[in-house]
């Protein structure tokens, strides 16, 4: 159990309170970050509200860790400008420093000391005395039950323990706006389920957090309102029941038994259910369904076409299929490993 | 499990600048944070502790009784030689050191902390100053061992040594530059010896200077290097503070004066 300490609580607490004052936690207007030729951020716009998990989803390379860095001061954008709780990232850079913590996607921990020893250091740069950085330490380590573990070098750490070390030198500050980029690629189902419980404790105890993920399960299950983004722009936004319902009633899955027919069962699929049909697998098709009754003249229509069929499901929106939608990137979405 | 409420961002009262004192503060705890690293790997004091003691041994026998006759009229000339040498590639291994913390993922999370920029940089010199404290020590012992008697006493050896560990950490700031703006920490070694070589042996570390043609005599003679030597030696031996006391100071804080902010603009661009 964290226990801040009175003194402290009453110097951060202003004397009065003024409930106008109640800004975004992130406010971005049309960031740009260029690489070479590579816009990596092509003029994104973002909102977070206070208190709530918001979810950054896109594959790989489209430009959510760059837009992390950003907004956590560790990039300048090129064009635009972002506000931590009303605080300019870029010209009160110490001062956003003072209300996030981030957890990347490598560890940022020293590998050659102890837990116990990276978070007394951090609490340390952070302003505590010496005696209550070893207490808060201690208390972070019980809580993300890394306590056995304190005296180990990080070398002798697990990757799932890594993580939550990570995430808990992020906490020493108690900052209220939270960067977790990628917080669970990597880690099994178990140790993935103990981070989404933090996660959402955080939240109860008042953070903001920004989530990246590739994973849109995680998105579903954590966030309270999702962003997409793919090659730097920003392509959805909403609940995600928002996005569930915008993309359509259901999704049929028609999978050919030859996958030579692709170009013509395409054509037929998208002239009778009248959608534009998507294909991620060489003999799969994807089509969103707007009128059921279509389905059976799609059925005879294709055996008329001599088109033989391996399987037909009918799946009722997800996010995958939002995502596949949006994006218009099958490839990327499937494996999430290809460009970086 | 996490109880307490976080408070609001937009009710906390901040600073956007970091005080001098946050500054010292920030700094000694990252050389804190240097020495418990050395603490779990010893095996980065090997420099500055298997150094001394080999090179001492070395050079003595070698040169002792080519240079001055026999190996104890050498001592006197050799052993702050030697220490200098030892101290200042001790002070280019900040550099590389430097390079391959900041290599390190722990680096990021410094970078996003409200902590002095300054204080990572500023924190791993002033830890190397115990290991050129470790190098002197053991020189002097070495050559006590070998039985070199310096004529000023302890008192001596101290101002000697302790000039020596001042001058290292103002040197180190050149390494240290290297270190940030190189991409390896290996090149930051590259180029740090091509210095390195030329300052220590184009000097009196080891040989008398009377015998060296008139061009390499020059060099020799402004070699802030040759200087720091002397006054060790004046130091030492005679236990007297002369002009190349000050000659080498001098050099010191020019040193410092040039890639003291160089770095830290370096640094800054890179944090």
């Amino acid at each position: 159990m964290i226990q801040q300490s009175e003194i402290q609580v009453e110097k951060l607490i202003k004397p009065f309170k003024n409930a106008e004052q109640e800004k975004p936690a992130i406010e971005a207007r049309g960031l740009v970050k260029v690489f070479g030729d590579n816009r990596a951020v092509d003029g994104i716009d973002l909102t977070v509200p206070t208190g709530c998990i918001y979810g950054v989803l896109g594959p790989n390379g489209a430009g959510k860790t760059t837009v992390i860095n950003i907004l956590a001061t560790l990039l300048k954008a090129d064009a635009g400008t972002a506000k931590i709780f009303g605080h300019d990232v870029q010209h009160e850079a110490q001062i956003v420093r003072q209300l996030i913590g981030v957890t990347g996607q490598s560890a940022t921990v020293d590998e050659k000391l102890s837990a116990t020893e990276n978070l007394v250091i951090f609490g340390r740069l952070l302003g505590l005395s010496a005696s209550d950085a070893r207490k808060k330490a201690a208390e972070l380590l019980e809580e993300f039950g890394l306590t056995e573990a304190a005296k180990l070098t990080l070398e002798k750490f697990s990757g799932g323990m890594r993580r939550r070390l990570d995430l808990a030198a992020s906490l020493i500050a108690q900052p209220p706006l939270i960067f977790l980029d990628e917080p669970t690629t990597g880690l099994d189902p178990r140790t993935r389920n103990q981070m989404w419980n933090t996660i959402r404790q955080l939240v109860s105890s008042g953070s903001t957090i920004l989530l990246t993920t590739q994973y849109l399960d995680e998105a579903d299950q954590l966030a309270n309102r999702i962003v997409v983004i793919d090659h730097g722009r920003v392509i959805a936004e909403g609940t995600p029941h928002e996005l569930k319902t915008a993309i359509g009633v259901a999704t049929l899955h028609v999978r050919l038994a030859d996958g030579k027919d692709i170009v013509e069962a395409m054509r037929i699929i998208e002239t009778i259910l009248i959608v534009k049909a998507s294909t991620s697998e060489p003999a799969l098709i994807t089509a969103p369904i707007a009128d059921p009754e279509r389905v059976t003249d799609l059925l005879l229509a294709l055996r008329e076409a001599n088109i033989h069929l391996a399987g037909v499901s009918v799946q009722e929106p997800t996010l995958d299929e939002v995502f596949l939608a949006v994006t218009g990137d099958t490839k990327q979405a499937e494996k999430g490993e290809t460009t970086k | 499990m996490i109880a307490t409420q976080i408070i609001p961002g937009a009710e906390r009262e901040l600073k956007n600048h970091t005080s001098f004192r946050t500054t010292i503060s920030n700094s000694l705890t990252m050389a804190y944070r240097s020495l418990r690293k050395v603490r779990r790997t010893p095996e980065q004091l090997f420099d500055v502790t298997l150094q001394p003691i080999i090179f001492t041994l070395m050079f003595t026998y070698i040169f002792g009784g080519a240079i001055a006759g026999n190996v104890h009229n050498y001592l006197p000339i050799v052993i702050p030689g030697i220490l200098i040498q030892t101290v200042i590639t001790a002070s280019m291994v900040t550099g590389v050191q430097l390079r391959e913390d900041m290599d390190k993922g722990v680096f990021n999370r410094f970078k996003v902390m409200p902590i002095a920029r300054i204080a990572p940089l500023a924190g791993a010199l002033l830890a190397d100053t115990i290991r050129y404290g470790i190098a002197t020590a053991l020189t002097f012992v070495m050559g006590y061992i070998l039985g070199y008697r310096p004529g000023a006493g302890l008192g001596g050896v101290l101002a000697g040594g302790l000039l020596v560990i001042l001058f290292a950490w103002c040197i180190s700031w050149i390494f240290a530059y290297f270190g940030i703006i190189a991409r390896t920490a290996s090149s930051v070694q590259g180029i740090s010896l091509i210095i390195l070589f030329p300052l220590t042996f184009l000097s009196n570390a080891f040989v008398p200077t009377n015998t060296l043609p008139g061009w390499l005599k020059s060099f020799v003679n402004v070699n802030p290097v040759s200087h720091l030597v002397s006054a060790v030696r004046e130091l030492t031996n005679q236990g007297t503070i002369g002009h190349d006391f000050w000659l080498s100071l001098i050099g010191a804080v020019v040193v410092v004066a040039i890639f003291a902010p160089l770095t830290v603009r370096a640094y800054m661009r890179k944090a």
